[in-house]
């Protein structure tokens, strides 16, 4: 089946109290004419009458292959072959975790599992975080902490409860994670629908570029709230990485690394390390992703991972005068960065 | 595999498909069952189709959403349902509300035994009604993947993560559990009572002696077992998802433990569905890409029941004398082949 008739399924992740529970009414209550099947761990909390609220009990299994990072979510398996049998009836798929899950096994059934894949593709990791709270919970919580890493999308919520200096500094302790997921600042989840949904962000069709958000693009679809506190001392978009005006902060044990180089890479010297460096570190790694250009090849190449799962395909030509250039990120705990840095170099064709 | 000439059946197959009454269902179909003389082709969501041998079909409304799991005992058909429902539908197409989930959650499973008993579950519960209508529950650790009775006797499988619970429902005692790395989404004991088998998550299933509990290992699928049919006086067990048939042995008092499973009817697309004729020594086999094969075990003879070119083959079975075939494929395109 092509990918674009798979159901799509958005991951709503966010630590206890964060707002989860808001957000996934205001989905489905607001009037955009589609009907979404929701997964939810706890029956009851939804306001909503819909006969496509199913109760999950976030069953992790490991995979028998002896790799103690390959988990799935049994559930997860049985509830989107279950739902299957009513296709049609629904536009999309929500599934929310419970706020001490891992986001990880939800993304690896889509990886593993053949039937899932059949009918459905993952869209997007949304987190939702507690602008008050989530400070303190990223010292205290690891499992707020792998949220954050593994979001394609974060919904910074109670905003109006913090000063703007205090925001400022959760920001910035979000950005010492994950500086590529979309961030929207919102109170009570007042967020539009099209920036959590449809977001595509595991299709490597889509993969287009791989920068740091910068907020101002993140606001620009955001006409809700008023941003006038948002507006930094810059004006580019290809710079990369450090503060602009925010505070930097590198997490002590979170972090993301970033590799960029236009030198064009040898694929039988690159994908020999890419597995190998999954296949050893994968337990650090949370998410990858890249867009390489290969040596001698017309096409961009481009991959993306969850712990030690990639996969990755040709996705369209290089387009004339675009810099044939490739980027690669990693984001993950304790990444063994100067090893990293090494071994891609040594990936470069001779 | 190289002589197999892409997008048909190779010519050398002799076909019987002019012999088969094509039946437009209009609606996905999940699995079929014979009672008496006419096919249940159990749909994906709401209903049932009665179709006799003349084609005409009855369409039956059995449950208010999603059907989700069925079985039959040769005289009616059990479901369960995203409704929370448990039914059952007759050959004169009456239906039976059996039970009732209070808190509408989903019934995964459902088995039926021989002396009127029903298994179904709810999440890690599983239930038992005895012919006497005596409910009866036991947890398991984890979601119940798949249920089977045991030939004889009251005595049910439950397989679930990490392996299967044999639970005596009539037995105070906690069941006896056989444990197996992984998740059980599959069960079926050997007709003779002498071996229990799972499908599992993984492309793999997994065997119990039970008389020892020794383990077999049945793997190297490409795909997910999800049909499983024992042969007549249950020498073989025939399984989907590779693109032969995989036949597995269990005359001997070992089953396959140690031996190589016979592969049958290889065609360029993974099998789907596999029943076997209830007397003789021959199996219907369904395909990915909308075969169906008719095969001799002996010695891997072939005819041609239906042509590829449409969705994957969902439902198969054969009536009680072996005298109908039914068959449909995922969307509804469904047949009946007199023998």
């Amino acid at each position: 089946m092509a990918e674009a008739s798979k159901i799509p399924v958005t991951v709503l992740t966010g630590y206890l109290g964060a707002g989860k529970t808001t957000l996934l009414n205001r989905i489905l209550s607001e009037n955009h004419g589609k009907k979404y099947a929701v997964i939810v761990n706890e029956f009851g909390e939804i306001g909503i009458d819909n006969d496509l609220i199913i109760g999950a009990d976030e069953e992790v299994f490991e995979m028998n292959n002896g790799c103690v990072c390959c988990t799935v979510r049994g559930d997860l398996v049985r509830i989107l072959d279950g739902l299957m049998k009513r296709k049609g009836k629904f536009d999309a798929i929500i599934v929310e975790t419970t706020g001490l899950a891992d986001p990880a096994p939800v993304a690896q059934t889509f990886f593993v599992d053949e039937d899932v894949q059949k009918n459905a593709r993952l869209d997007a990791v949304v987190t939702v975080a507690d602008a008050k709270w989530l400070a303190d919970r990223l010292k205290d919580a690891p499992e707020a902490k792998n949220q954050i890493a593994f979001a394609d999308v974060i919904v910074l919520n109670k905003t109006d409860l913090v000063s703007k200096p205090e925001l400022t500094e959760v920001e910035a302790r979000i950005r010492g994670i994950n500086p590529y997921a979309k961030l929207h600042r919102t109170e009570r989840c007042k967020v539009e629908l099209s920036d959590v949904l449809e977001r595509g962000a595991f299709d490597l069709d889509r993969i287009l570029e791989i920068e740091p958000d910068f907020l101002e693009a993140g606001d620009e679809h955001d006409h809700d709230h008023d941003h006038d506190h948002h507006h930094h001392d810059h004006d580019h978009h290809h710079q990369h990485d450090h503060g602009h005006g925010l505070k930097h902060y590198h997490d002590e044990d979170m972090q993301s690394l970033s590799l960029r180089s236009d030198k064009p890479l040898d694929p039988t010297k690159f994908m020999p390390w890419l597995q190998n460096l999954v296949a050893t570190e994968g337990q650090k790694i949370l998410r990858s992703k890249g867009i390489l250009a290969f040596d001698g090849d017309d096409d961009r190449y481009v991959f993306q991972g969850v712990h030690m799962m990639l996969e990755g395909d040709h996705q369209r030509k290089w387009k004339d005068g675009e810099p044939r250039e490739s980027r690669l990120v990693f984001i993950g705990r304790e990444l063994p960065e100067q090893t990293i840095r090494d071994g891609f170099e040594r990936c470069f064709a001779s | 595999m190289s002589d197999i000439a892409s997008g048909g059946a190779p010519p050398s197959i002799p076909s019987i498909t002019d012999r088969v009454r094509a039946i437009a269902l209009g609606a996905a179909v999940t699995s079929v069952y014979f009672l008496g003389d006419r096919a249940c082709f159990v749909g994906a969501e709401e209903s049932v189709a009665l179709v006799d041998a003349e084609g005409q079909i009855e369409r039956i409304t059995v449950h208010g959403g999603g059907i989700l799991c069925a079985a039959s005992d040769g005289s009616r058909v059990v479901m369960g349902g995203d409704d929370g429902k448990l039914v059952a539908v007759d050959g004169k197409g009456e239906v039976t509300q059996l039970a009732v989930d209070a808190k509408r959650r989903w019934i995964d499973n459902v088995a039926l035994h021989g002396d009127g008993a029903i298994a179904w579950s709810v999440g890690k519960a599983a239930f038992v009604r005895s012919g006497k209508n005596e409910d009866k529950s036991f947890e398991v650790p984890s979601t119940v993947g798949g249920l089977a009775f045991a030939p004889k006797g009251l005595r049910l499988a439950i397989a679930h993560y990490g392996g299967v619970t044999l639970w005596f429902p009539n037995m105070a005692a906690n069941g006896e559990f056989l444990e197996w790395a992984g998740s059980h989404l599959g069960v079926t004991f050997s007709p003779d009572n002498k071996f229990l088998v799972t499908a599992m998550h993984e492309p793999a299933m997994h065997g119990w002696r039970l008389a020892d509990n020794r383990h077999m290992r049945m793997s190297g699928y490409p795909g997910r077992v999800k049909s499983m049919a024992w042969s007549a006086g249950g020498k073989f067990l025939a399984t989907s998802g590779a693109d032969t048939v995989i036949m597995w042995p269990f005359a001997s008092k070992d089953g396959p433990m140690g031996k190589e499973p016979a592969m049958l009817a290889p065609l360029q697309a993974r099998v789907t569905a596999v029943a076997c004729h209830p007397k003789q020594n021959i199996l219907a086999a369904g395909y990915g890409d909308g075969t169906i094969l008719m095969v001799r075990m002996e010695d891997g003879g072939e005819l041609l029941v239906r042509r590829n070119g449409t969705p994957a083959i969902a439902a198969l079975a054969w009536n009680t004398k072996g005298t109908l075939l039914a068959f449909s494929d995922e969307e509804g395109a469904a047949g009946l082949l007199a023998i």
